[in-house]
């Protein structure tokens, strides 16, 4: 456990190095137990993938005694401190013009698009943390057979519900933003929504899993988005 | 009610900034320069984190549409009512109809326009601060355009006072801005450590309420310049692979993978964000205790800020 100043107003707390389902599920109890005691000056947090970015007052509390406050919580941060994950499901149209990268993945990993498509949407993937962009899920999951190097030159231009995989990582896109996945597919949910009660669908520890869709139950879902009717399926 | 007759550049609703969304990927927002931000309030006796404009380089040409009072901070520029000229870092009596302007800065990129009451949009996620990138809050999720009109909380008349000069800064002026090095100082060479602390940078024209954008000196890394992603602080001096630091301001995205050499201190941030373009800007490091024991001092002396009383 290492703990680095990041200015004056915030410190961060590094529980491992690497990128793990451990490490991070470490960094979510200690953000999880830092909630639950109301830790005296705390006044936000950002976890990530193997550390946990923690903004203080330091008129409330300073470096020192905030270090010696965390690191006693550390040692009883596991899976055990937290509430069960959520589980998301995320309806997803693979290949044509919404993926337009399934084709060249599947040759460039040696399997037909469908076969893709089916080792795709057959796993569960862990929300490590939401960063980069409002709302933008950083998760594993894919089985190893889908590791793929990223593109090399990425897109200017990727549009908002794009999903992608690049290395071991799988990704939404929560705005229109430069990408480097490969796009295998789209969702019709919005990940962000600036204009909706709660824009931000997707929380650091989800469950995630995409359920296979066509093109017309896409724009039919699009359509219900867009009007405020449709309910994701979060269980 | 106010009108907007011509927004400037850039003008937006702030206030204190959101909290609590950075776990989702949504920055605090809010302004730049806090501490003029501040003052702009209390001249007008808001509470400190009202709603207010944050405007960039040239100020906009508003019209109040019923008598209230209004205060100018922040970067220098000419201030008029009805082209009389006024005067910034006071309270503004304001009548219906009368046309308030503030020009092109002179020194400082980003100025302030508080009214009495606050601007009234609805808050979103808990605050009226615009994120421009993510359109949201302020003034439906954008920068004022021409003919916008934005209502006003209730205020009663506020006294007319004034910042004592010699609280008012001097943007000119481009003193060392204090730094704690870290989180990732490990990852430079020493070489690359006293460029950043030796060197003197120039502010970029593609400097935004993202970042502050610099060239000079190249910044050395030890070990590469990726990092396994991790959040990104308020003043956080990211170093990408091209060695020019990048310091991260209130509109920074909420984690990234460039190692930070640095973090400019909260108290320093408001030079950062009135730095303006070619203007040079200088680091000190300085330890975390003492940079802490300069924050509470800031507060203090903010708090203790004096307003002078105007006969009127």
């Amino acid at each position: 456990m290492r703990f680095l100043p990041a200015g004056d107003l915030a410190l961060s707390v590094e529980l491992g190095d690497d990128i793990s389902v451990d490490v991070n599920t470490r960094v979510r109890a200690l953000e999880f137990l830092i909630g639950q005691k109301a830790l005296r000056g705390v006044v936000e947090t950002v976890p990530s993938y193997r550390a946990l970015l923690v903004y203080y007052d330091p008129g409330v509390v300073g470096y020192d005694a905030l270090c010696a406050a965390l690191g006693g919580l550390a040692e009883q941060a596991g899976a055990t401190a937290m509430p069960p994950a959520r589980e998301v499901e995320l309806p997803c149209c693979y290949g044509g013009e919404l993926g337009p990268d399934l084709a060249g993945a599947a040759r460039r990993l040696d399997l037909s698009p469908d076969e893709l498509v089916r080792l795709h949407a057959g796993a569960e993937y862990l929300v490590y943390f939401i960063g980069f962009t409002p709302g933008l899920p950083y998760m594993t999951g894919a089985p190893e057979r889908l590791t793929i190097a990223r593109l090399d030159t990425p897109r200017v231009k990727v549009p908002a519900g794009s999903v992608g995989i690049g290395g071991t990582q799988c990704c939404v896109y929560s705005v229109e933003s430069p990408g480097g996945f490969w796009l295998l597919g789209r969702t019709p949910l919005r990940l962000y929504d600036p204009g909706a009660p709660e824009p931000i669908l997707l929380r650091p520890g989800d469950r995630v899993r995409f359920r296979r869709i066509d093109r017309p139950e896409f724009d039919d879902i699009a359509a219900r988005v867009a009007a405020g009717e449709f309910q994701p399926v979060i269980r | 009610m106010i009108r907007v007759l011509d927004p400037g550049p850039q003008t937006t609703v702030q206030d204190a900034g959101r909290r609590g969304q950075l776990r989702y990927g949504i920055p605090p927002s809010g302004p730049v320069d806090a501490r003029s931000f501040t003052l702009a309030n209390r001249l007008v006796d808001n509470a400190d984190g009202e709603a207010a404009l944050e405007f960039t380089l040239i100020g906009p040409r508003l019209r109040v549409e019923a008598p209230c009072t209004a205060a100018v901070t922040g970067a220098a520029a000419p201030v008029t009512v009805n082209d009389a000229p006024a005067p910034a870092w006071t309270t503004l009596t304001l009548a219906a109809g009368d046309v308030l302007r503030i020009g092109p800065a002179r020194a400082g990129v980003r100025g302030y326009v508080a009214f009495a009451g606050g601007i009234d949009v609805p808050p979103v996620l808990g605050s009226r601060a615009t994120y421009l990138r993510g359109r949201l809050g302020g003034l439906e999720g954008r920068a004022l355009r021409r003919d916008d009109v934005l209502r006003l909380g209730p205020a009663s008349p506020a006294p007319r006072r004034a910042v004592r000069p010699d609280a008012i800064p001097d943007w000119q002026e481009s003193p060392a801005l204090r730094v704690v090095l870290g989180p990732q100082a490990d990852r430079f060479t020493d070489e690359g450590i006293a460029a950043f602390l030796g060197g003197v940078y120039e502010v970029l024209p593609q400097s935004d309420r993202m970042g502050a954008r610099l060239q000079g000196p190249r910044i050395a890394h030890a070990r590469g310049h990726d990092i396994i992603s991790d959040g990104v602080a308020l003043g956080a001096v990211q170093v990408p692979g091209d060695g020019q630091p990048i310091v991260l301001l209130v509109d920074r995205q909420s984690t990234g993978g460039y190692t930070k050499i640095a973090t400019v201190c909260s108290f320093d941030i408001p030079r950062v964000g009135q730095a303006k373009p070619g203007q040079r800007i200088r680091f000190s490091a300085i330890d975390v205790r003492e940079a802490q024991r300069l924050s509470r001092a800031a507060a203090a002396d903010i708090a203790n800020v004096e307003l002078q009383e105007i006969a009127s």
